[in-house]
């Protein structure tokens, strides 16, 4: 493939620039060149009319299990479902094995991502030791060898005066916390929301009132230290109620909301009759959580949309419910479930949803990309809306076959996916 | 058309009210046979039923045991103390094994809510659930609708209290859903932590025993689930007893000719007092009896049999 590639023909729409209009493309050694009318001489030219041109997604929550759980996932294929499911970077969770603690070990994950990785990998270093809770790891080390953000997803930190610590000392690496916002005493044994139909299931309920006060006390703890806080896949109205009430106070807090939450509650656990691609944390939670979500998602409450891409071997979810491994895969269904069921539906106009998917998640980490503007990487996604997907887990690029919805029909998907000005996808 | 269509029985939520009077009529019909001199009969002959227990049950199991006898099924009963599932084997592993032997059915017990529904995914068998976690227990219901029937000729109209336990409890869960849908009137009691979320939908809730028992032809007490509490329901088992408890004084605030239920195994002195477990209006070992009536009912319909043939 050529250095010089000219997407040709496409409707660009980059909320970065207020773009949305249809425009050629060029990129170049990497980055982007030109907008509009440029010479495509020497360049390898893609007829991209038709069709959608945006700045390459990035999700800022996904779990690619390596080091430590290839059995699960690993770079190659976390990296390949992304660039399938039209992402250009994720953001790598720290909880594998040993916990992306060190920098040791974030300098793995970058070797073994720029050896066999598909799109781009940003670690995200843990927030305490070993995710224990106790004692903030090593930010500098962290930040040096790569990390974006710190985290202890799956690992909530229960301690105030802890997670006080961790925003305070992140300032000085310019590094955001992000939370999985959850009272960990009141979710203990829960393996889906609480409320009615977890009593008729006689499931152990996770309830949102434990999520909305964790919401609470970072948001409260941010503006005492002046840190930055992430919220990781808010699932509650009274959790996305704290976080409005935090932004408009000027605290630094951000969320994001992931597509399941978005478009499923708790009642599928029962209809599904208990199937395990139901069982994720935070929890499917009830219909007035979901469209309060919706409603967070158009009022700018929630920045992005991330996937909580959690991969799982079959024998991992093939058991008794209560047992069954919290988490779903996400990176391959997220962008049809958006064009179709956000877009479609009319929840968010598509300049939002780009936004949502690209532009945001850039701002929030301090990530580069989100931009077609001239002089950024050349990572871009193309869409497809007319596109058929009929999603069937069997053929994704994941390891994991974990998805709630296999068999569903949507209109729209992405098209093209490329990295650096290299195509590595293509529908 | 068939009495009973459904190829399982995995809860009373999705019966209709006429596949519960058919499957009483069945158990009013099969319950002679106990009483003959020769307990036997060939309905089920040639079919075979597993027996897969996870949790300890003395009633059920046994009850299941002797339904299975009477009825001339061959059985087997395994329990995980004794089985591969201290050497780490999977519930599907388990009962793909035993399905390997042919069995028509597998009854099963567990502690997790939904392992019934699981099977009943991935196996041949036809599966009765024995109690699922804290989900259902569909023949425990059904046993006890055959003694309140039994014993005071309907269920539609019988002011029902159930007391005690309602979180944890599967038996609660099934008996709801049934008198409900058989017009009986019921009301639940236990004190706000062992409320589950919501169940005021199904049935009324009060947090007072004595405003419970009031006027009742029938208690039923639910156990204390001890081995399922992680800590902190209730401060004290004489607490307990003395603010939630069934006292011979509490009970005389029901009909005169109340009936007292129990599932077992009770905790004297905590949910239930003593002279009250063993006074005139408990019926709980007719619930022992009528449970294996019951479960020939349900081993009868699901293998085959129709409602007419004992009638």
């Amino acid at each position: 493939m050529k250095e010089r590639v000219l997407l040709k023909g496409g409707r660009v729409v980059d909320p970065s620039q207020g773009i949305d209009e249809p425009l050629d493309v060029l990129l170049d050694s990497g980055v982007v060149e030109a907008l509009g009318k440029a010479s495509a001489k020497g360049a390898e030219v893609i007829d991209v009319s038709g069709l959608v041109v945006c700045p390459g997604f990035i999700d800022l929550h996904v779990h690619l299990r390596e080091p430590g759980r290839e059995d699960k996932e690993t770079i190659a294929t976390g990296t390949r479902a992304a660039a399938a499911g039209g992402f250009t970077a994720v953001c790598a969770m720290p909880n594998t094995e040993p916990v992306n603690d060190q920098a040791g070990i974030t300098r793995f994950i970058l070797d073994r991502a720029r050896a066999e990785g598909a799109v781009r990998v940003y670690p995200i270093g843990a927030i305490t030791k070993g995710s224990m809770g106790e004692e903030i790891a090593e930010y500098g080390d962290l930040r040096e060898a790569g990390c974006v953000a710190v985290s202890d997803d799956g690992r909530p930190v229960a301690s105030a005066r802890v997670f006080r610590r961790a925003l305070e000392y992140a300032k000085a690496f310019d590094l955001t916390v992000i939370d999985h916002c959850e009272e960990p005493t009141l979710a203990q044994g829960a393996s889906m929301n609480e409320g009615p139909v977890a009593t008729l299931l006689g499931l152990r309920g996770n309830p949102s009132a434990g999520e909305a006060m964790i919401v609470e006390r970072d948001v409260l703890l941010a503006d005492l230290t002046g840190g930055k806080v992430h919220v990781a896949h808010l699932s509650t109205a009274l959790g996305a109620e704290a976080v409005r009430r935090g932004k408009a106070r000027g605290v630094r807090v951000t969320a994001e909301a992931t597509p399941h939450h978005m478009l499923l509650t708790d009642s599928l656990v029962k209809e599904s009759g208990y199937d395990t691609s139901t069982k994720m944390n935070p929890p499917l939670r009830s219909e007035s959580d979901r469209e309060a979500l919706l409603e967070a998602l158009r009022d700018g409450t929630v920045d992005c949309i991330a996937t909580d891409h959690a991969p799982h071997a079959v024998d991992d979810k093939k058991c008794e419910y209560d047992l069954a491994a919290f988490g779903i895969v996400g990176l391959e269904t997220a962008v049809a479930l958006c064009l179709d069921r956000l877009v479609g539906a009319g929840v968010v106009d598509l300049p939002r949803l780009v936004a949502l998917l690209s532009t945001n998640p850039a701002r929030v980490l301090g990530l580069p990309g989100g931009t077609l503007a001239p002089g950024s990487p050349a990572d871009v996604t193309v869409l497809d809306l007319a596109r058929k997907v009929k999603v069937d887990p069997a053929r994704f690029e994941s390891r994991g076959r974990n998805s709630p919805f296999g068999g569903w029909s949507l209109k729209g998907g992405p098209a093209m996916t490329l990295v650096g000005g290299r195509v590595v996808f293509t529908a | 058309m068939k009495a009973y269509p459904h190829r399982h029985l995995l809860g009373i939520e999705e019966l209709s009210p006429e596949h519960v009077q058919t499957i009483l009529d069945t158990a009013d019909g099969l319950r002679e046979v106990l009483d003959r001199p020769i307990k036997k009969v060939p309905a089920l002959r040639g079919k075979t039923v597993v027996n897969l227990f996870y949790e300890p049950s003395t009633r059920t199991r046994a009850s299941f045991e002797v339904a299975e006898k009477v009825l001339s099924a061959d059985s087997l009963s395994i329990t995980t103390a004794t089985s591969s599932v201290q050497k780490g084997e999977t519930l599907l592993d388990t009962a793909r094994n035993l399905e390997a032997m042919n069995p028509d059915m597998i009854v099963i017990r567990h502690s997790s809510s939904g392992a019934p529904h699981f099977l009943a995914r991935h196996c041949r068998s036809a599966i009765v659930n024995a109690g699922d976690g804290a989900h259902e227990h569909p023949t425990q219901a059904l046993l006890d609708a055959l003694t309140l029937r039994q014993k005071k000729g309907r269920l539609k109209g019988l002011r029902v209290a159930i007391v005690g336990d309602l979180l944890h409890s599967r038996v609660m869960r099934s008996n709801v859903w049934l008198l409900t849908k058989m017009g009986a009137d019921v009301v639940l009691c236990a004190p706000p932590t062992l409320v589950p979320p919501g169940i005021e939908a199904l049935a009324p809730v009060t947090h007072r025993i004595d405003e419970a028992v009031e006027g009742a032809d029938a208690v039923m007490m639910l156990r204390i689930q001890r081995e399922r509490m992680t800590g902190g329901f209730y401060p004290s088992d004489r607490e307990y007893h003395l603010r939630f408890g069934l006292t011979a004084a509490r009970a005389a605030r029901a009909k005169k000719d109340v009936l007292i239920l129990h599932p077992g195994p009770m905790n004297r002195g905590v949910e239930i007092a003593s002279e009250v477990a063993d006074g005139p209006y408990s019926v709980i070992l007719d619930q022992v009896t009528n449970g294996v009536a019951v479960r020939m009912a349900v081993l009868y319909l699901l293998l085959g049999g129709s409602a007419e043939a004992v009638a």
